[in-house]
């Protein structure tokens, strides 16, 4: 079928729901209304309200209760209405959800997805357009999964449903209807951790994930060269080996995000490609990123996005080298 | 101690054998305070002290609420807000809560914009803030108010502002406004139990307008009441009518007095959104019409206006030249809006910090250089100070 991502949320949603009765989706305005981007929109009717189930407005208690939900045996997949509202619940993650299995040396574990739109660009208020996912990657035991297409948001999100470890799964809502794809009506995974080569080239390699995915190929397309374009997909833990082998390909690299610079998935990226490939290089690897400030409320947020001019002048400086 | 001494039960002074009694929530009961009751009859001995002055100016911020909503949920269907949380059902509960505050009060709020006008604020710094322009927010901050879009998030904020208003021995409250939605947060019961504590001047004014988005009162907790959490953090509370202006004004008044003697109060005022959460949401996927309709009957203008009649007042009350006014006001500050110019880039970069790091003010120097050298950027961007 074709699909557009928030549909290919609902489809995998649906198709694990019906599959193991262990899940169960929960979360702030999920269940009777079907979530405000409608991705768990027909839930209830087909699951009924023991496994979809609208919670008060507690984001620490639905994370909390995910793990614990998780450690009692069942399969939660919770929704944070908005990335930004994830904050308060950010303790939940660092101090029980990511350290179950370690501080009970297996003994327990979380297997949990905590499912969260991110990013800007919807025209929201504040607090509706972060790209934290450097923030959370930091996190060792939570896995970080952000997938920029439909097929690998329904194939990524039942792996992670089926994961044994908890999962955080950003979803990039500014393409959340831009484009549809074809997805499979079968049961299907996308294994986390593995990164896609989306185009070929032996020039130079452009890495990315999520929202920048879009705008990172349309100025690979626009470069006067042969640009490879890897997207991640697994934040946490990454494929390092294929950006490193790309790397080593083309000699050059640009990393694009949209979270904030400084501290960033980016570095890490750029400290891997130092650590393994650092012989191989022709060119400094360069970062186009978010600001490292607050983004811009709406009247001013379309700045802050790394869109492909911005992108593409990053490229012909690495290659001009 | 002697052993001749009684003892006492560590815990209470109060022990029981036998079966354990179990404290229900039956053991409360908890009244809603109202002076004027839906079909607008009232006691003239309850009526709050106000002069003929007052109550017209009640009325007329009441009305300045209603037009205001109504005209930001117009202009946002026009293409001019990015989205609008209307108050519309709300009035009394706003007015009659705000109308007891004084200038150096501090107000941190949810869904209560009116207040701010109360206040001072240019209704144009409003529609800023709706545009998604840093300025609205800079401009309640003048006026020592601020809004709070993460739920719940503010009311630790306002037990500090309390407190440093105790430190400093300021004749001051500060008023953190909330909704049934952010009682189940865990920022709210953490500052609530913060003020209780402490004994700082903190008011936490709760709207209970029955929905958190599409979660009602009722789902979203176990208590019968949201009066009744703060006993339990040692603060009294009062619950009370919030479609009647005059019931709000006084509950809030007289909690106002406590706050200022270092007892926080919680009020929760019972009242109802008419309009969706805000103009993205679709309020008809979660309840009846039926619900909405026995609400659109408990209007708090119409009971208010019953009262100006039996009292003599709506005679001097010239309804529709008021709401011209009130339009009027709308249209200047809507053309003030307007007239403000696109900003630089580098208002990204300004008060992140007081300072701007070196790094910070080299992104901010390569953005602009980039957006010289490739203005083909702009294919991709807008700017909208105009919503």
């Amino acid at each position: 079928m074709q699909a557009t991502i928030v549909e290919a949320v609902k489809d995998a949603l649906h198709t694990e729901m019906a599959a193991d009765d262990d899940v169960v989706v929960f979360g702030e305005d999920v269940a009777e209304s079907g979530g405000v981007f409608r991705a768990t929109d027909g839930l209830l009717e087909e699951f009924g309200e023991d496994r979809v189930v609208d919670t008060p407005l507690s984001e620490i208690a639905i994370v909390g209760a995910a793990t614990g939900l998780a450690m009692y045996g069942y399969r939660p997949v919770a929704e944070i209405q908005f990335s930004g509202f994830l904050p308060p619940a950010f303790d939940q993650l660092v101090t029980n959800a990511s350290r179950i299995r370690w501080r009970t040396r297996g003994a327990l574990s979380a297997p949990m997805v905590v499912r969260m739109p991110y990013g800007a660009g919807v025209r929201a208020l504040e607090h509706h357009s972060e790209s934290m996912e450097g923030a959370y990657a930091h996190i060792p035991g939570l896995k970080v999964v952000a997938p920029s297409t439909p097929h690998d948001t329904k194939g990524l999100l039942l792996a992670s449903i089926r994961d044994p470890d908890p999962v955080l799964f950003m979803e990039p809502k500014r393409i959340y209807r831009s484009f549809r794809d074809d997805v499979p009506e079968e049961d299907y995974e996308v294994p986390l951790g593995e990164a896609a080569v989306r185009r070929e080239g032996s020039d130079l390699t452009v890495v990315s994930w999520g929202s920048m995915m879009p705008p990172t190929l349309d100025a690979a397309d626009e470069a006067d060269a042969d640009v490879e374009v890897i997207d991640l997909r697994t934040i946490s833990p990454m494929d390092t080996e294929t950006v490193v082998e790309s790397v080593k390909k083309t000699g050059r690299a640009v990393v694009v995000h949209e979270g904030p610079r400084s501290h960033g998935v980016g570095g890490d990226i750029v400290a891997h490609i130092n650590d393994e490939a650092l012989m191989y290089l022709e060119a400094p690897v360069e970062r186009v990123t978010g600001f490292d400030t607050p983004v811009p409320l709406l009247s001013m947020e379309d700045y802050y996005f790394p869109h492909p001019p911005r992108i593409l002048d990053a490229i012909e400086d690495a290659l001009s080298v | 101690m002697s052993e001749n001494e009684p003892t006492e039960h560590p815990a209470n002074a109060t022990v029981s054998a036998g079966e354990p009694r179990f404290l229900t929530q039956d053991d409360l009961s908890v009244d809603t305070h109202q002076v004027v009751a839906p079909d607008g009859s009232y006691d003239a001995d309850e009526v709050p002290d106000l002069d003929d002055e007052q109550f017209q100016d009640l009325y007329r911020w009441m009305l300045t609420d209603r037009v205001f909503s109504k005209r930001m949920v117009n202009i946002q269907r026009r293409g001019e807000l990015g989205t609008f949380g209307s108050t519309r059902g709300q009035e009394a509960s706003i007015i009659g809560s705000a109308y007891t505050l004084q200038p150096d009060d501090w107000l941190y709020v949810g869904r209560a914009w009116t207040p701010m006008f109360m206040r001072g604020v240019p209704m144009k710094d409003m529609i800023m803030f709706w545009r998604g322009i840093e300025e609205g927010q800079q401009s309640f901050a003048e006026h020592n108010c601020q809004i709070a879009i993460s739920i719940g998030s503010h009311l630790p904020l306002v037990a500090g502002l309390a407190w440093g208003m105790d430190l400093s021995g300021d004749d001051a409250i500060a008023t953190a406004y909330l909704g049934d939605g952010a009682t189940s947060t865990g920022a709210a019961h953490e500052a609530i139990n913060f003020a209780g504590a402490l004994e700082v001047p903190a008011l936490f004014y709760c709207q209970n307008n029955q929905y958190a988005i599409s979660l009602s009162a009722e789902e979203q907790t176990g208590a019968n009441t949201l009066a009744q959490k703060a006993l339990a953090y040692g603060m009294d509370a009062i619950r009370v009518d919030g479609q009647d202006v005059l019931a709000v004004y006084e509950a809030v008044n007289e909690a106002r007095k406590r706050v200022r003697n270092g007892e926080p109060v919680f009020v929760e005022s019972v009242t109802y959104r008419m309009d969706a959460h805000t103009t993205s949401d679709d309020p008809t996927r979660y309840r009846s019409d039926e619900e909405v309709d026995a609400w659109e009957d408990a209007d708090p203008l119409e009971r208010y206006r019953e009262f100006l009649r039996a009292e003599g007042l709506w005679d001097d009350i010239d309804h529709d030249a008021i709401e011209a006014e009130i339009d009027a006001e709308f249209d200047a500050a809507l053309e003030e809006a307007n007239a403000f110019e696109e900003r630089g880039v580098e208002e990204i970069f300004a008060h992140v910090y007081a300072e701007l790091p070196p790094d910070l003010q080299r992104q901010s120097e390569e953005f602009s250089d980039l957006l010289e050298r490739r203005p083909e950027l702009y294919d991709y961007i807008e700017q909208r100070p105009k919503g």
